[in-house]
Order: C-alpha cells, then sequence, then structure tokens
C-alpha cells in the first residue's frame, strides 16, 4: 500500500514501533496488533537513537507477512553507499513498498557512542539512490535485473528555529525524489499552521508527527534536549495539573491531531512506549 | 607539506560562470609547489580569465594564505579592488580559503582542490579545518568547509538534530556547521547556494595524484635521509 496513493483518497494515519534489541519480536508484534485497523501503516525505525537493535528491513518483512503495512526507515549513519543501496534492494526483495529516508541520529546519542559515523550519503543523497534504483539503475549507472517499486518518504521539522534552512531542505528532498513527508513532534497548531502555509506551492503530502505526553517531566525534557520540539508552557501546566497524566497525555494528543487535521492530509503518532494509547487517541480524535 | 591540485579550468569556469569580476588570490606556500598557487599559476590563471571575458581586479601573492593575520594584513591594502569585484578565487589548499573568505566580505571560491594535509593544518589558527576530501566544496558554502564543520560531514543541509544554531552532537558547546554556512550566505546574499545539490564525495579523489609523486617537492618531503638517526 502506497502512502502516496492512499493520501489522494483518505487523511494518513501512521503509527511506529521500535524493533527489539534481540530477536525476541512478540512484544514488538503486541504493539503492532494494538495497531491493526487502526493506521494505514507502521513505521520500523532504524536504530532509533542510534541503540543497536534488530534491523527495520527483517522487521519490515515480519510486518508485511502479518499483512500490516510498513514504512521502513532507512538511515545514513551506518552504511556506505554500496550497504545502502543493497539494503535499499533487500529491503524491495522483502516486501517494503514505503521507505523513509533519514540521515540518522549522530552515534553518539546511542549505546556505542565509540563508533564510526560513517554518513557517507545524506537524507538527500539517498533519496536520489532510492529514486535512482527505482528507475532501475544503481548509483554508478549499472543497471538493475528488476527494479524496486518505491514509495519514498523524508522528514521535515516544523518547529525548527529557523525554519529557513529547513524549508529549503525539503524543497531539495522533493527535487531529489521525496513523495511524502513525516514531522518532527509539533505542540502549537499555528507554528505548524505557518509551515503549511509556507509549504503549501510544494504539493506533496504532509504527516504531522504527534509524540503523546506523558508528564510535564518529559515535555520539558524534550524541550531542552529535542532539537526541532517546543512544547508550549501551557500545555506543560495542563500535564502538571492532572490527576490522571495518561488520561491528559491522550487527551491533548487528540486535541491537537483535530486541530492540525484540516492543515495537512495524515497524522505519524510516536508513542515511545506507549502503543496500547495510540488507538484510544485516535478514537478520540476521530480517526 | 599540504597537497593541492588544481581543479579542471572547465570547472573553474562554470563556478564563476555568475561573477564578472573577480580578484585573485596566489598561495606561495605548499600551493606554489604544487603549482596550484605561485605567481606562475595565478598568471596564467589571470591570462586564461581575461581570454574568457572576466574582468581581474587584481591579484596578492601571500607567502602563506593558511595564516589568517597575513591574509588579512595584506587584504587590507586591496581593500578598494576587491570591494569592485563581485567574487575572490583563491589558488590555495582548503585552509587557504577558508582564510580568505573569513576575511572578506565577497564570495571566496576555491580553485584547487585539496588531496592531503600531510600531518599539517598550515600556520591556521582558527578552528577551521579541511576535509582533504580533493573535490573543494567551499564555493557553495560560504567559505565554511561542511566536511569537517557539520559534525555529519553533510553535504546538502543541517539535519534535524540542528536547534537554535547548535549541533545534537555537543548542543552547549559545538555549532551547527549548516547554521553557520546559513548564516554567511544570508550575509553574502547568496542563500540560493543552499538549494544547489552537492553529490556525495569521490573517494578516488583524495589522495595525492601520480603526477605530484614524481617531482622534486614531494621527494623532499617523503625523503628518510636527514634527521638524527
Amino acid at each position: 500500500m502506497n502512502i502516496v496513493e492512499l493520501a489522494g483518497s483518505k487523511f494518513v494515519v501512521t503509527s511506529e514501533i521500535c524493533p527489539p534489541k534481540g530477536i525476541d519480536v512478540s512484544g514488538m508484534l503486541e504493539d503492532a496488533e494494538l495497531l491493526r485497523e487502526k493506521v494505514d501503516a507502521i513505521n520500523v525505525t532504524d536504530q532509533q537513537s542510534s541503540v543497536m537493535r534488530l534491523g527495520a528491513i527483517a522487521v519490515s518483512h515480519i510486518l508485511k507477512e502479518k499483512g500490516l503495512e510498513p514504512i521502513c526507515q532507512i538511515t545514513c549513519r551506518d552504511r556506505n553507499r554500496i550497504a545502502l543501496q543493497s539494503d535499499l534492494l533487500s529491503a524491495a526483495a522483502l516486501g517494503a513498498e514505503n521507505i523513509l529516508c533519514l540521515t540518522g541520529d549522530y552515534v553518539s546519542l546511542g549505546d556505542h557512542p565509540d563508533a564510526m559515523p560513517v554518513f557517507e550519503l545524506d537524507s538527500v543523497s539517498l533519496l536520489i539512490a532510492a529514486r535512482t534504483l527505482r528507475e532501475g539503475y544503481d548509483m554508478a549507472g549499472g543497471k538493475l535485473s528488476g527494479s524496486p517499486k518505491f514509495c519514498l518518504g523524508a522528514v521535515v521539522t516544523p518547529c525548527a528555529d529557523p525554519l529557513e534552512p529547513q524549508l529549503i531542505k525539503m524543497e531539495k528532498k522533493i527535487a531529489s525524489g521525496a513523495q511524502f513527508f513525516q514531522t518532527q513532534a509539533v505542540y502549537d497548531p499555528k507554528v505548524f499552521a505557518c509551515f503549511m502555509e509556507q509549504t503549501k506551492g510544494f504539493n506533496v503530502p504532509v504527516l504531522v508527527g504527534i509524540i503523546p505526553l506523558k508528564s510535564a517531566k518529559m515535555a520539558r525534557y524534550m524541550n531542552k534536549n529535542v532539537a526541532g520540539i517546543n512544547v508550549p508552557e501551557a500545555l506543560i501546566a495542563e500535564m502538571e495539573n492532572a490527576e490522571d497524566k495518561a488520561a491528559k497525555g491522550i487527551e491533548i494528543a487528540a486535541r491537537l491531531i483535530k486541530e492540525m487535521k484540516p492543515l495537512c492530509q495524515g497524522v505519524h503518532i510516536m508513542p515511545i512506549g506507549w502503543e496500547k494509547n495510540v488507538p484510544k487517541i485516535l478514537d478520540e480524535a476521530g480517526l | 607539506m599540504i597537497v593541492s591540485v588544481p581543479k579542471p579550468m572547465e570547472e573553474v569556469m562554470n563556478l564563476l560562470k555568475d561573477e564578472n569580476s573577480i580578484f585573485l588570490v596566489g598561495c606561495k606556500g605548499c600551493a606554489e609547489s604544487c603549482k596550484t598557487g605561485g605567481q606562475e599559476a595565478v598568471e596564467k590563471m589571470e591570462k586564461t580569465l581575461i581570454e574568457a571575458g572576466k574582468k581581474i581586479t587584481g591579484y596578492s601573492l601571500i607567502d602563506f594564505v593558511c595564516d589568517k593575520a597575513l591574509v588579512k594584513l595584506r587584504l587590507t591594502s586591496y581593500e578598494n579592488k576587491i570591494k569592485e569585484s563581485d567574487a575572490l578565487l583563491i589558488m590555495s589548499c582548503g585552509i587557504g580559503v577558508q582564510a580568505a573568505a573569513n576575511s572578506v566580505n565577497k564570495a571566496c571560491y576555491p580553485a584547487s582542490n585539496t588531496v592531503s594535509l600531510g600531518g599539517r593544518l598550515g600556520e591556521w589558527r582558527g578552528e577551521e579545518r579541511c576535509g582533504e576530501c580533493g573535490d573543494c566544496k567551499l564555493w557553495l558554502t560560504a567559505g565554511i568547509c561542511p566536511m569537517t564543520k557539520c559534525t555529519k560531514s553533510l553535504l546538502n543541509g543541517p539535519c534535524g538534530g540542528s536547534q537554535d544554531g547548535k549541533c545534537e552532537f555537543e548542543p552547549d558547546n559545538r555549532d551547527c556547521g549548516w547554521h553557520l554556512i546559513y548564516e554567511r550566505l544570508k550575509e553574502l546574499n547568496r542563500l540560493d547556494n543552499l538549494k544547489k545539490y552537492l553529490p556525495p564525495n569521490d573517494y578516488r579523489k583524495s589522495q595525492p595524484p601520480v603526477e605530484f609523486r614524481e617531482t622534486i617537492f614531494w621527494s623532499l618531503d617523503q625523503t628518510k635521509k636527514g634527521g638524527a638517526k
């Protein structure tokens, strides 16, 4: 199921799961089952936050086998162009059609901070590489026997400060093959409206990113440590004053989705451990 | 010795296609040995550019373009000529290009590719470094090297880890290289440069070429003779 074709007919809903550290996928599959029938596709992260885990290609394949649609994330952090192209082909051969191309976090953020940061390609050249494979050739011009049918996605940070370099890079990604965008988490619909206004000529589906809040402390932590995330003080106060933090987090997430739904073509919920709450958020948001 | 090789003249002409009047800076240090700087190479470049219809506003030969203080001192005496130029073409290693770009409010184009620092970092006392990629990109990035200033050596703009001009690697201490490039391009009124695509590096280019390894300068640099053995 191709995200772009889907976005032509409905408001797209995606969420994500994180592969386990090891090969026991039972817990992860329980999370994935909670999303069945609720979301259109599930992102499979690629060594999220530079923490070594089971690979996104293998997990995308497992999801596909279970009848769930994966969006396979691929980052530039760990592989050179030979390995990246080969893995793109492997992902396609194992059933992944939607590919999200990212730069990747720096290695020092993860659990192998002493590892070599590769970044031979960046998100833009990775998109070009994937598009070239789709056209039947590799980066060196060699002809493929059997080419992948990719639907290529990329990411953007609507609340970045300054925003201009992000917008320029977004345009560059579109020119390089990005067909849809999933965004960093947004907590301020006004800022998002302004971003969508500035990108309205870009003509690509944008799925707004939502990370449900678990506590005021989490919001403050993200404001301080996660680039491009800005939770307004009013939301932090709401979380602080709430007796049932989980219910409040769900309510805020649903409210944000309802407010931003008219502005964009879909929503991408990143539950980070709170997969069980995704269906509740979607119910409250009327999706 | 820092080894640089000339960019193909076709590439130089392409880089300068929208610049009409150009001021040349030539290095008389390592670059002279590599024939990428020095009087002979600078005069040859001047002649070629004039033949191609460019206006050369002047040139300055500086002993070591990697010496920021020396570059600033020398270029001050050419202030008016530089002001009337559209851009500068720097015939030195990548460190020299960064030194020059740091010293003038004009776009600085590299005339060469730096393939090896040979263990040296020039006389440069700043934080800037050359990534020895062998395919100098400083023409696009306002004289700030993305290979060394961006923690991830990204070539096509900032990643999502850039926040308030700082890098996710060390948000308290490290500037985002692409933020610096963005700010400087804005000052130079050349923000369109950010829209251009830079392809991945060709890693074959970061080796001293065989012709250079046959020169006397390379032999002097590499000899095992001398010292106190």
